[in-house]
């Protein structure tokens, strides 16, 4: 054996400065956490979370509480009052028919936001569905479901819903608040929930392969068992994401269809027909401040569902997350 | 090795080295005040397991740290110029023109998008080697050199049309396409077969000792830094713990750390003849306590099954796949598995030993009624597992024979505490109360040597030892008879893979368990097999008991995989 060279002579470290340790040792102190705590961890320190949530905590308010904000009645008014400025008790003024401006942007909220949230919901439960039995089944109930998601898929949204609103408002003409904003919410979930679909059976074709799917089976457990317990739960982080930042595209929908006359009808307060009476002024140039509130309204609500959307994303992240 | 004469100068010199990372607004020191030195054209290995600090320091020298690691003290000399106080334009000079770099991962380490021969040229043109149709042809020569047949086809082909091995030889073109004086290859094996393992060290071996480079080989085996390097540095939780001529090192560890590895690494310890003996008595004593439950079960007629000595048959076992052809209504067929017989005797284990793509996992899952068979049977204690027509019978079936998976980071569902995870098994069976059940899990944590304070934690805060000991105590929550094993030891470092092996061994000797180990490494197999099953593609090519296929291999294959074992050549001190 030739001698070592200068300075890969056998070296031996002390021992005492690096005590054996036992194998693999479990650390007994650590917290508890999974995936969902593990997001909220990250939430909690992120400004773009806390600025969506203080937006979406006031509009809530303003929904719940919209005597805390205006005294005034949105649905009152008279047209002595039309474009009057703002006096005592109603701080912006009054639009053309001589309602109170801020009452109607507060009362507006819980339209436009029951229309985004329940269509939300609807499309999140349609393409869960539909995704999870696609991407799980495979085969032919996956040709078959993801053809047709494609098809409606290939439907602009605001076209169909126009279609869709127009043939209900001939046979249901008279329908009250609730019954407006069903229509509305079926019309838009019944075009919007492709993009779920695709997004749940992407996650359900890549959990569903997974090594503890397979032991599942091997314990005993049926597909619908194992479907229920561990593929859709493992599957929902990037439906959530989809589905808090469709919200906001929901409620711009809503707007647009109002906007258009085929939204909510013109005796149910929103931003939407508030923004179609005032489409007049602007031709004419004068009075604009009746555009400008339930722009703003509509422009914050929107924004606070995508920052939190958009927090919620970088919270679920798979590559921010640890392995 | 060939010794090169005449430098006597160091190449590198690393001297009191600490590397620290930043945690907000603390230091953790990932390096503290190593040392190592290499001579020109020497190979020398730095062992270590994961998290020892090995690849940081390696890092370290090239300027890679990640963005949060900064060089907190002592010195990177590489011939004498302190290259850790240097500017980042001298860093980028010596990258790849002086030092290479092979990295660990040949998976990710290619850009998809790019043919492989660009992305070696784009390592020419950058170190300024050779430009335009040169570098094209230089391309070439390299990929040779590096073994890959065909190289002038395979420079204009993409990474996934390269096999894991085949890319780890582009990543060597790559690492030694400047011609550097020092390679860095950081764990450039530790994802391939081990026979590929073999060729590409070899390979290498051979065409850094032409070319007079020198290596710095990182690894967590021992038994390999040992065959390839004259001069071994061992890391361990950041310090340099023994370092010194490798020979001298296997032979005479002083270090306790040193003495774990040598004494605990499966490739160094199939080997020993305490490794036979020791599996000879566990055998002893779970083949007894195996013929205890066959009494039962063939006594009280309740259980499921006949309590027959051969609690595994499998018969001309073959599994076809349709594959997708040329044109989309062709299919043409792939035969994975083709007549594949052996049997499985209670207490004992058998071995399926072959590459990846040889079939053995797709045995496993056949066995386990998870993927249809073709043609053949599986008997179960002498019931035909296709045979199970009820519902019942089927989940009485399930409960006899239970899996432990190779990768531990999929194994368990991330959203199931530890708990959950162990429970499932009782709660599909609707087995005893909440608090029994309760009892079972505790029971079970404590027979894996996992703390209870686990059961509240998630997968995701375990090593991947701890979740591999929770899936064998998810395994074993039903008492089943036969628990099947597909490289569940595959995926951890050396002492992790020993601790569990032994794990699997007392659990055999204590509740006379069977177990069909499906695996890779020869080297494990003869803790733990009795009798062994040698796979290539497809075909059984050899079955006999361990100590005649380690002793006395009759097929060329075989003989392969006992050659591949790092360290099987080297002279151990009578132990």
């Amino acid at each position: 054996m030739p001698e070592p060279r200068e300075g890969q002579e056998r070296f031996v470290a002390p021992i005492d400065e690096t005590p054996l340790r036992a194998i693999d040792a479990v650390d007994v102190d650590a917290v508890p956490e999974n995936q969902w705590k593990e997001a909220w961890k990250r939430l909690r320190v992120s400004p773009l979370f806390w600025l969506a949530a203080a937006i979406i905590t006031f509009i809530g308010v303003m929904i719940f509480f919209p005597t805390l904000f205006t005294s005034a009645d949105p649905t009152r008014g008279s047209l002595d009052d039309s474009f009057a400025p703002a006096r005592d008790g109603h701080p912006f003024g009054f639009t053309r028919q001589g309602y109170d401006l801020w009452a109607r942007t507060v009362y507006g909220a819980r339209a436009s936001v029951a229309v985004g949230v329940l269509t939300a919901i609807f499309t999140a439960l349609l393409g869960m569905i539909t995704g999870a039995i696609a991407g799980y089944y495979g085969g032919i109930v996956d040709t078959l479901i993801s053809r047709i998601s494609d098809i409606f898929f290939s439907i602009p949204l605001l076209l169909a819903c126009i279609v869709v609103i127009s043939v209900i408002n001939n046979t249901w003409p008279n329908r009250g608040f609730w019954g407006s904003v069903l229509v509305v919410v079926v019309a838009l979930a019944l075009f919007a929930w492709p993009q779920i679909t695709r997004q749940m059976r992407g996650a359900v074709l890549e959990v569903k392969n997974l090594e503890f799917v397979d032991a599942a089976t091997a314990i005993g457990a049926t597909k619908m068992t194992n479907l229920r317990r561990h593929i859709v739960p493992n599957s929902l982080a990037p439906v959530i994401v989809a589905t808090t930042i469709t919200l906001g595209i929901f409620i711009v929908a809503e707007s647009s269809l109002s906007f258009l006359g085929l939204g909510l009808p013109q005796n149910v307060v929103s931003w939407g027909n508030d923004l179609s009476d005032a489409q007049n002024q602007v031709r004419s140039g004068q009075h604009l401040q009746v555009m400008y509130l339930p722009a703003i309204a509509l422009g914050m609500t929107v924004l606070g569902f995508i920052l939190l959307g958009e927090a919620v994303r970088e919270a679920l992240d798979p590559k921010a997350r640890k392995k | 090795m060939t010794e090169t004469q005449g430098a006597q100068t160091p190449l590198l010199k690393i001297e009191d080295l600490s590397v620290a990372f930043r945690a907000g607004k603390e230091y953790l020191t990932a390096v503290d005040q190593a040392n190592l030195t290499i001579y020109p054209g020497q190979t020398i290995a730095i062992v270590g397991e994961s998290g020892s600090g090995k690849s940081t320091m390696a890092h370290a020298v090239i300027d890679l740290l990640p963005g949060s690691g900064q060089v907190t003290g002592g010195q990177i000399l590489f011939e004498g110029t302190d290259i850790a106080k240097t500017g980042r334009d001298q860093i980028l000079a010596l990258r790849g023109s002086s030092i290479g770099l092979v990295p660990q991962d040949p998976m990710s380490n290619l850009n998809p998008l790019w043919k492989v021969g660009r992305q070696i040229k784009e390592a020419l043109v950058a170190n300024d080697v050779a430009h335009g149709a040169d570098a094209d042809r230089r391309v070439v020569e390299l990929l040779e050199e590096a073994g890959l047949p065909d190289a002038e086809r395979r420079a204009r082909q993409y990474p996934h049309e390269f096999s894991g091995g085949m890319r780890q030889r582009a990543l060597i073109a790559m690492g030694l396409a400047a011609r550097p004086k020092l390679l860095i290859a950081d764990e450039p094996t530790s994802a391939l077969d081990v026979t590929v393992q073999k060729q590409i060290l070899d390979h290498l071996d051979t065409l850094t000792d032409s070319l007079g480079v020198a290596v710095m080989l990182i690894t967590h085996d021992l038994g390999l830094a040992a065959e390839r390097a004259d001069h071994l540095v061992v890391m361990y939780r950041g310090r340099v713990v023994e370092s010194g001529p490798a020979l001298e090192i296997l032979q005479d560890p002083q270090h306790p750390y040193t003495q774990r590895l040598v004494s605990k690494a499966p490739s160094i310890a199939s080997q020993r003849l305490s490794s036979v003996k020791a599996r000879a008595e566990i055998r002893a004593q779970a083949v007894e306590h195996a013929a205890e439950v066959a009494a039962e079960v063939a006594g009280s007629g309740e259980e499921f099954g006949e309590g027959s000595n051969d609690i595994l048959v499998v018969e001309n076992l073959t599994k076809v796949f349709q594959l997708r052809g040329s044109k989309p209504w062709e299919k043409t067929d792939f035969t994975a598995v083709d007549d594949v017989s052996f049997g499985l005797q209670r207490g004992t284990t058998t071995a399926i030993v072959g590459e990846s793509g040889s079939g053995k996992s797709t045995v496993a899952r056949m066995v386990l009624d998870l993927l249809p068979i073709t043609s053949g049977r599986v008997l179960f204690d002498g019931v035909d597992i296709k045979d199970l027509g009820s519902k019942k019978l089927q989940l009485r079936f399930r409960r006899q024979m239970q899996p432990v998976f190779q990768n531990p980071y999929a194994s368990l569902d991330p959203l199931y505490s530890i708990y959950q995870s162990i429970e499932e098994p009782l709660r599909t069976h609707d087995v005893g109360t909440k608090k029994e059940r309760e009892t079972k899990v505790r029971d079970l944590l404590d027979k894996v040597s996992l703390p209870t304070t686990v059961m509240s934690r998630y997968p995701g805060e375990l090593s991947g030892g701890q979740r591999q000991r929770v899936a064998i105590a998810r395994a074993l929550a039903l008492d089943p008879e036969v628990v099947i094993c597909d490289e569940a030891v595959s995926a951890l470092d050396v002492l992790v893979q020993a601790q569990i092996l032994e794990l699997l061994n007392d659990l055999q000797a204590e509740l006379g368990l069977s177990y069909l180990f499906i695996t890779h490494d020869l080297a494990v197999v003869r803790q733990i097999a009795d009798n062994v099953l040698v796979m290539q593609e497809g075909k059984v090519v050899e079955q006999a008991s361990v100590n005649e296929v380690f002793d006395n291999p009759r097929e060329a294959y075989t003989r392969k995989l006992l050659d591949a074992i790092p360290g099987g050549s080297i002279p151990l001190a009578s132990s």
